[in-house]
């Protein structure tokens, strides 16, 4: 039987009437949980940032139509030469077209996959871009504008002009801010693109993309398909790639593979196609994570220092607790509520000043070139991390009055008084 | 006369720093209202007898009865209860806890005890504090009161579960004649009045002559 009220009342009165220690033990946990807590922040968000700069306009399965060799060469149908050993030198890729062969029954067929949020057409051309007697070699992409703006956030790197304005505008370029630069165009001007096959086009200027990679926007510009199917001189079935967005990223790979064998193409998941970045980003987080716990253990270890010696300073009450009828239990519990209030002052502050310290770099100004859309510092202010940082604050807090707490249970009370 | 507290055949060893035979073989009783004093000299092992008797000193041999119940070898927490409920304690040197309020230390073991409300214990704390005349000290601070104050405090807060016996280690030991006489009359006035036990060790010859009964300890016995 626990009488929760009186050990509450003396935890309450120790604390108080050492309020200088207490406060000093409780800012440790504050310092460690708000430092945690902006840090984490901080760091998740400039991760999602760089994640998104990277991920937003990369389709989650990329489905194209790959100039390969064929993978059974016309010797090993020959069945006199099945269990020979056979040599072919010279291999060339087999001579294929470069559109999706039925695309727009593959795409619809796509689009009704519970899986898939959304599939889109494009339609690639080497193109180029012609200024007076300068030809600068450069890529045109076909694409629907709207759905690509809402499937891939293309309005973020729309820096002038809109989507709509592209979808609207018959023979309408989006032209990549590096070569508008080269140019010196501008919205409305109009640029000469001329397919490999040597005819000219005229474009309208409807805005400038950027991506935030200085290469791509060198070369990079996007119209409509029917503008690059007409520029092509083909119909309004040649499409070369399907982009498709899923709601879970993680059916990538299953799904890359199930279209790769059931329609003959090429199809390849992000995560293949980003590898690398992923391990950047595991690697990030893991930096976070480790930074974060070093805080939080030293904030802990300063509780566990501050409550030893409260239980050196009060020997004395817990000898005449004890004598006075209080099992050690008792004793132990009113030492690990000290430890407890103690993390949880110190946890709440510590949410307070983590989420002061976010908010204000919130509002931090920060431009940069490669990330058009991105205007003040980012930060990822998901309530989980805030769980987080008060569960370890308290569960820290438990550990660090267990051990003392415990000592003061096993106090015998006789050789205090005795030793007095 | 019932019997409150009955020592059968106690025997104490110290292992450390040599093994030392501290009580031999020690056989009493107390009964109800009487009043008596623990006397000898110094390392005779009447403290040590003291803290057995207590129940905070559990590493002996023989039987304790409290209230002609075996208490040996019961586990600590239910020794902690029959501390709180049946034993009141004053120690030499007050003990009290000097950050709570007079009124609170003598409150503590009757919220620990938790068998009246809140209100009943603060009445009966403040009763206890008149009856030792120092009600008035209620709510000051125990570190702010004198040594003979703080010695009827600690006195109180021994008084405020209606223990069955009060044990005392050297009560009076660190109080000048005055504040002893009142000390004693007041413990004297408990066990005629209230009819409580006490079990007093003292060094103090004047004091344990006016008790109902001496027990002379010599050399770890008892001297009949």
């Amino acid at each position: 039987m626990t009488n929760w009220s009186i050990i509450l009342s003396i935890a309450k009165t120790h604390l108080l009437t050492k309020i200088k220690q207490t406060s000093i033990a409780a800012l440790g946990v504050t310092f460690g949980i708000g430092s945690y807590i902006t840090l984490v922040c901080f760091m998740t968000g400039l991760n999602t940032m760089l994640d998104d700069l990277m991920l937003n306009q990369t389709p989650h399965i990329h489905v194209y139509n790959e100039i390969e060799p064929s993978k059974k060469q016309p010797v090993s149908l020959y069945d006199n030469l099945s269990n020979s050993f056979n040599v072919i030198h010279s291999i060339k890729p087999k001579l294929s077209q470069k559109k999706i062969h039925n695309a727009l029954p593959i795409i619809n067929y796509l689009e009704h996959n519970d899986k898939v949020l959304g599939a889109l057409p494009q339609v690639k051309a080497q193109i180029f871009y012609i200024a007076g007697s300068i030809e600068i070699s450069g890529n045109l992409t076909g694409i629907n504008p709207i759905e690509e703006a809402n499937y891939f956030n293309m309005s973020d790197y729309i820096i002038e002009g809109s989507a709509m304005a592209l979808q609207n505008t018959d023979n309408g370029i989006l032209l990549g801010i590096g070569i508008a630069k080269k140019m010196a165009l501008k919205i409305g001007d109009r640029i000469q693109v001329s397919p490999i096959n040597g005819s000219i086009f005229p474009l309208k200027i409807v805005g400038f993309y950027q991506s935030g990679v200085a290469d791509v926007d060198a070369i990079q510009s996007f119209t409509n398909i029917k503008t690059v199917q007409r520029i092509l001189g083909e119909a309004n079935n040649y499409i070369t790639d399907i982009n498709v967005k899923l709601y879970d990223i993680e059916t990538a790979i299953p799904l890359a593979k199930t279209i790769e064998q059931q329609f003959n193409l090429k199809a390849i998941d992000i995560k293949t196609a980003n590898a690398q970045f992923e391990t950047g980003t595991t690697i990030r987080n893991l930096i976070t994570y480790a930074v974060s716990i070093t805080l939080l253990i030293v904030a802990g270890f300063g509780i566990y220092n501050i409550l030893n010696m409260l239980i050196y300073e009060k020997m004395n009450d817990i000898a005449i607790l004890k004598a006075t009828g209080f099992s050690g239990k008792d004793v132990q519990l009113i030492f690990m509520s000290q430890a407890m209030i103690i993390g949880f002052v110190g946890g709440v502050l510590g949410l307070l000043i983590g989420f002061g310290l976010t908010s204000l770099i919130e509002t931090i100004p920060f431009k940069t070139e490669a990330l058009p859309t991105v205007e003040t510092y980012p930060i990822n202010k998901d309530p989980l991390y805030f769980i987080i940082g008060f569960s370890f604050a308290m569960v820290s807090t438990f550990l660090a009055g267990y051990l003392p707490a415990k000592k003061a249970k096993k106090i015998d009370p006789v050789k205090i008084i005795r030793g007095q | 006369m019932s019997v409150i507290l009955e020592a059968k055949h106690i025997n104490k060893y110290f292992k450390k720093p040599v093994n030392f035979h501290v009580l031999k073989d020690i056989s009493f009783q107390i009964k109800k209202g009487e009043f008596a004093s623990v006397m000898g000299k110094s390392g005779c092992g009447k403290s040590t007898l003291l803290y057995i008797l207590s129940t905070m000193d559990t590493d002996y041999e023989g039987e304790l009865y409290l209230k002609n119940q075996l208490i040996t070898g019961q586990d600590s927490t239910h020794l902690s209860h029959l501390r709180n409920k049946h034993i009141g304690f004053v120690f030499q040197f007050h003990y009290l806890l000097s950050e709570f309020s007079v009124l609170e230390n003598v409150m503590l073991p009757a919220k620990k005890l938790a068998e009246k409300s809140l209100q009943e214990i603060e009445h009966n704390a403040i009763q206890k504090l008149k009856i030792l005349n120092i009600e008035h000290l209620a709510s000051k601070k125990a570190s702010q009161v004198s040594g003979g104050e703080k010695q009827r405090v600690a006195i109180a807060r021994a008084l405020i579960n209606d223990p069955s016996i009060i044990m005392g280690d050297e009560p009076t030991g660190n109080l000048d004649s005055h504040n002893a006489e009142n000390v004693f009359n007041i413990f004297k006035q408990l066990s005629d009045e209230q009819g409580l036990s006490l079990l007093i060790v003292t060094h103090d010859e004047d004091f344990a002559n006016k008790t109902d009964r001496i027990i002379q300890m010599e050399d770890g016995k008892i001297l009949l």
